[in-house]
């Protein structure tokens, strides 16, 4: 493997990381929302505008 | 005149308006966002691998791969800060609170494909240039870039008032544009280590189509990746908002 191999190397791995790291992020933050969503819809809390 | 009549009045208006209903919008980037997904990946894929097998350069050797990556996060850079910019204007004129979700869950995704563009230039520039940093205009205005995506991140986490959050940071965000031309023409207003455009210049483009395809392919796939990333952080945006409108009501009913 030649130096400039390494570079290369590094640069595609350190976009998959980030890329993948945002999408995790995301991903998580995401699901983390729709779990207090469905907690306080089982606690019968409802927006003003979905009000029974 | 009735409620309904006034509604129908509006029918020019009526396809944008109910993409715009944050409930609709839901719905639809819920149908959409996993083929958009697989779109993105695939193609992504076929870029790179294209690059793979295109020719090394003459003088680049086999750094000129990064190429592949790196000039797709710079054009995302700024692709993104107009696409918040846009939003602003929504904010601003419309004052549509999708513009606003809109801005703020693409401040983060900007950030990060800036901070990929300086790290992958600066991975290519230790071999090519001999230095991983030099303050030219080009390398500096993307770093003020990143520094204004941080900033608008920060000041609408700092606002507790979403409304006024949402005008502070879209005047800011538009304010902030002035900084795109300038990372476009930098290197050619000032004396730039950086090299000049090879893709979007007036003559067309000076790189070789063994190179240019393959280039333009994966500036598609993390175009595609970026607008799905977009499209599912804006709807995880849309979920928190929901979040602490019902924890206003239940803490308002606490209160009695």
């Amino acid at each position: 493997m030649d130096r400039h191999d390494l570079f290369v190397l590094a640069a595609y791995g350190v976009a998959f990381l980030g890329i993948a790291g945002l999408a995790l992020w995301v991903a998580i933050d995401g699901r983390l929302r729709r779990r207090e969503l469905a907690a306080l819809d089982a606690q019968g809390v409802r927006r003003r505008s979905n009000a029974r | 005149m009735s409620e309904a009549s006034r509604q129908g009045e509006r029918a020019p208006t009526g396809l944008i308006s109910s993409l715009a209903n944050p409930t609709r919008f839901l719905q639809l980037s819920g149908r959409i966002l996993p083929w958009l997904i697989a779109l993105a990946i695939t193609v992504t894929v076929a870029g790179l691998v294209l690059g793979f097998l295109a020719p090394e350069d003459y003088q680049q050797g086999t750094t000129v791969r990064i190429m592949y990556i790196h000039v797709p996060f710079a054009w995302l850079s700024m692709l993104c800060y107009t696409v918040m910019a846009c939003s602003a204007l929504g904010t601003l004129i419309w004052r549509h609170p999708l513009a606003d979700v809109a801005l703020r869950a693409a401040a983060p995704i900007g950030a990060v494909f800036t901070a990929l563009a300086l790290a992958t230039g600066s991975i290519w520039g230790k071999p090519m240039w001999g230095t991983w940093w030099v303050w030219d205009a080009r390398l500096t205005s993307v770093f003020v870039l990143f520094l204004m995506y941080l900033g608008l991140i920060a000041l609408n986490r700092a606002l507790d008032d979403p409304g006024r959050a949402a005008r502070v940071v879209a005047v800011l965000t538009l304010v902030g544009f002035v900084n795109i031309p300038i990372i476009k023409f930098s290197v050619e207003w000032w004396n730039t280590l950086h090299q000049g455009a090879s893709v979007f210049r007036m003559d067309g483009p000076t790189v070789d189509p063994s190179m240019l395809v393959p280039l333009l392919v994966s500036a598609t796939g993390f175009s595609l990746l970026f607008f799905a990333l977009h499209l599912a952080a804006m709807r995880v945006e849309i979920w928190r908002r929901r979040v602490a409108a019902m924890r206003r009501v239940a803490a308002r009913r606490a209160g009695g």
